[in-house]
């Protein structure tokens, strides 16, 4: 029995750890601000970090490939600039929305080649991907662009009630979200595709030589991270109502923290979305503790999440010596 | 025949396609504005005669990138790589400016006091403060790497996201202006009629070239690059090794921010030497220090850094607004991996063995 708990422990470490930090940080907050125990808190942690939990599920499934992607934070601001530039010029909704996609989906797809087939490392293509995404946001406008369509306006505004939760809402694009999490905890655990990404993290020769398509899943994987991103610039051009340059900088370290807060080895091949989850979770809770305080200042957020990942990875490193000796 | 051997040792000497690049740019601005290469003598009241033209500027700018992509070399060379050169420059700049600011310790802030030519600690301690806080960040990075065996890119990421807000926490989140004008003169001075930024640069160069090739540690550096594992069986110690290059690399940082902050006359924990890693990281790249670590050259990753000053001079010279830099950077960041790659390699590998199996049969 106490052999099976500590298996048990030692297994699911990964989650487990994320979400009682979660729990830990969400009570002391509670305690600490009474204003906190309201539940549209909670769900304002969705609501808020809706575009950065799109970026960090698909970040999760690239970094599990041993790989990382640099470029998120350009590709939602492209995609909001130009979502916002096409609908000024009076473009329909429902044609900007799928384009948008498809250029994130194509940039990714894009990077995941240059990777793959050129042999550049993960982290110089992306890099590239980055600037490119960011600069030619800026190309398509240097200001910031409004958003009037009205598709877009009752999109974001149309409030969502929450049942057994009087006053409680959120809006439809924070849907999103926590279905594309259900997307890919599907796609991890019950397709060929996800597992072959998790093969192919753990030793990427091996997964070769056992016949896997590497070529194929590395490249897509790619593709569905910019998916990911694709989807997180429409859902921050919904919140936003706007589209500019400058959005979501610095978004690609607060989902690669985020990811390795969830307990996802950096390395490849350990970890999975729904720690991301929880990340992601803490990385909200952080921001509204500071908040609810109000005297202290942003950069603490910064080194908190700075503090959170070396713990995380602390913890990662403690949890992994273990399973590598039992 | 000697002549022969000299050249071809530079050409198979990494220097040599930093420079091809730069010479290419180069002329590519000579055809777009012949004026570019001007260079005139102006009389300066507070630093006397000196030289202006854009040569000069490429050189006093790119400093603190050059300073930077020198530091980040021997990261690299050991396998590293070292994300919060940016941070650390942010912090170094920050720490500068909160030390010369008069108002500190005053009971009564007024805008008089806070802008005097005045400081409220000598320049040396200021200066060696700066090195310090620098040399400490690169010390906290080499132990996440070294002793606690953290990727050397998660390692260093945690200090490039607290590292900003460090900086914020240092200047109590504001933009503090330098009003103090013998600060100025590291970032805007001359000497000769250079500016100074590039003696400092010269300084460090040499004093990099002296450690790494006049004593030992540039082959342990190489040595731990290539396989750190059978560099510690060899009885090299290679946590030392990485504990230094990191160390080097924070040392340089801290330098380039005390020239960013004096040349821009103020602190801005935001946006001191953002997208400086990036940067640097290219332009070691381009000097063909090999991302996975080996074989390394100071002299062309600060010749890398040349030409990716001079790139974005150009390019600001062809109006392009500053912001959309960003997507010309990324274009010569696909150039720079498209010539580097193996892909290009063995395309130009073909076409010279087809070229050669041609003569070989015509000759026939």
């Amino acid at each position: 029995m106490k052999h099976q708990i500590s298996r048990f422990l030692i297994k699911n470490g990964g989650v487990l750890l994320p979400f009682a930090v979660f729990l830990m940080i969400y009570f002391i907050g509670g305690k600490l601000y009474p204003a906190m125990q309201k539940p549209q808190v909670f769900f304002n942690l969705f609501i808020n970090d809706s575009s950065l939990l799109l970026v960090a599920i698909g970040m999760t499934l690239v970094i599990l490939t041993g790989g990382i992607d640099l470029s998120v934070g350009g590709v939602i601001a492209l995609v909001t600039t130009a979502s916002a530039a096409m609908l000024r010029d009076g473009a329909s909704a429902y044609i900007v929305m799928p384009l948008m996609i498809v250029i994130g989906v194509s940039l990714g797809a894009l990077m995941g080649w240059i990777i793959q087939d050129l042999k550049v490392q993960p982290f110089i293509a992306t890099l590239m991907g980055l600037f490119f995404a960011r600069g030619m946001a800026y190309i398509i406008s240097l200001t910031s662009v409004p958003i009037k369509n009205e598709v877009y306006k009752t999109i974001a505004l149309t409030p969502i009630y929450i049942p057994f939760f009087p006053n409680t809402y959120i809006y439809i694009p924070t849907l999103v979200g926590p279905i594309m999490l259900l997307v890919a905890i599907y796609i991890s655990y019950f397709t060929r595709f996800g597992r072959t990404i998790y093969a192919i993290g753990s030793n990427e020769q091996s997964a070769m030589l056992m016949g896997l398509p590497v070529r194929r899943t590395k490249i897509l994987v790619y593709a569905f991270s910019g998916f990911c991103s694709a989807l997180a610039g429409i859902v921050f051009s919904l919140s936003l109502l706007a589209g500019y340059g400058q959005f979501a900088t610095g978004m690609e370290l607060d989902a690669i923290a985020a990811v390795v807060i969830g307990g996802t080895a950096l390395t490849g091949g350990i970890g999975n979305v729904i720690g991301t989850l929880f990340g992601v979770l803490i990385h909200g809770t952080i921001v509204s503790v500071l908040q609810f305080n109000g005297t202290l200042s942003s950069w603490w957020t910064r080194i908190g999440v700075g503090i959170l990942t070396l713990l995380a990875i602390g913890v990662q490193s403690a949890f992994y010596v273990r399973k590598k000796r039992s | 025949m000697n002549q022969k051997t000299f050249f071809r040792r530079f050409r198979d000497s990494q220097i040599f396609w930093p420079l091809v690049a730069w010479i290419i740019i180069l002329v590519f601005d000579a055809i777009i504005d012949p004026t570019f290469f001007r260079i005139g003598i102006i009389e300066d009241p507070t630093y006397g005669k000196h030289l202006y033209g854009n040569l000069v500027d490429i050189f006093n700018n790119g400093a603190p990138l050059m300073l930077v992509a020198i530091g980040m070399t021997l990261v690299i060379a050991t396998g590293g790589i070292d994300l919060s050169v940016g941070a650390v420059i942010a912090i170094s700049a920050a720490m500068g400016a909160v030390l010369i600011n008069p108002a500190l310790g005053n009971e009564l802030i007024s805008n008089e006091i806070l802008t005097k030519n005045a400081t409220n600690t000598p320049l040396p301690i200021i200066i060696l403060a700066d090195l310090l806080a620098g040399t400490l960040c690169g010390l906290w990075n080499g132990l996440l790497v070294s002793r606690v065996k953290i990727q050397p890119m998660v390692a260093t990421l945690i200090l490039m996201v607290a590292g900003r807000g460090i900086a914020q926490l240092i200047t109590n989140g504001q933009i503090m202006t330098i009003y103090y004008t013998p600060y100025f003169w590291f970032g805007n001075g001359y000497i000769l009629g250079l500016p100074v930024s590039i003696y400092i640069v010269a300084l460090v160069l040499i004093l990099g070239w002296v450690l790494v090739r006049k004593t030992s540690i540039g082959l342990f550096i190489e040595s731990v690059g290539i396989n750190a594992k059978s560099a510690y069986y060899s009885g090299i110690n290679e946590k030392n090794i990485k504990l230094f290059a990191y160390m080097f690399c924070g040392f340089c940082g801290a330098i380039a921010g005390l020239i960013l902050s004096s040349y821009v006359h103020s602190a801005d924990g935001n946006n001191n030497g953002l997208n400086y890693e990036l940067d640097a990281i290219l332009a070691v790249v381009m000097g063909g220090t090999l991302m996975t670590g080996g074989r390394f050259n100071l002299l062309a990753s600060a010749i890398g850094a040349v030409v990716i000053w001079t790139f974005t001079v150009t390019v600001y010279h062809l109006g392009v607004p500053a912001n959309a830099l960003l997507a010309a950077k990324a274009i010569l960041v696909l150039v720079v991996i498209l010539l580097y790659s193996d892909y290009t390699r063995r395309f130009v590998n073909r076409i010279t063995t087809k070229r050669r199996v041609a003569k070989h049969e015509t000759s026939n």
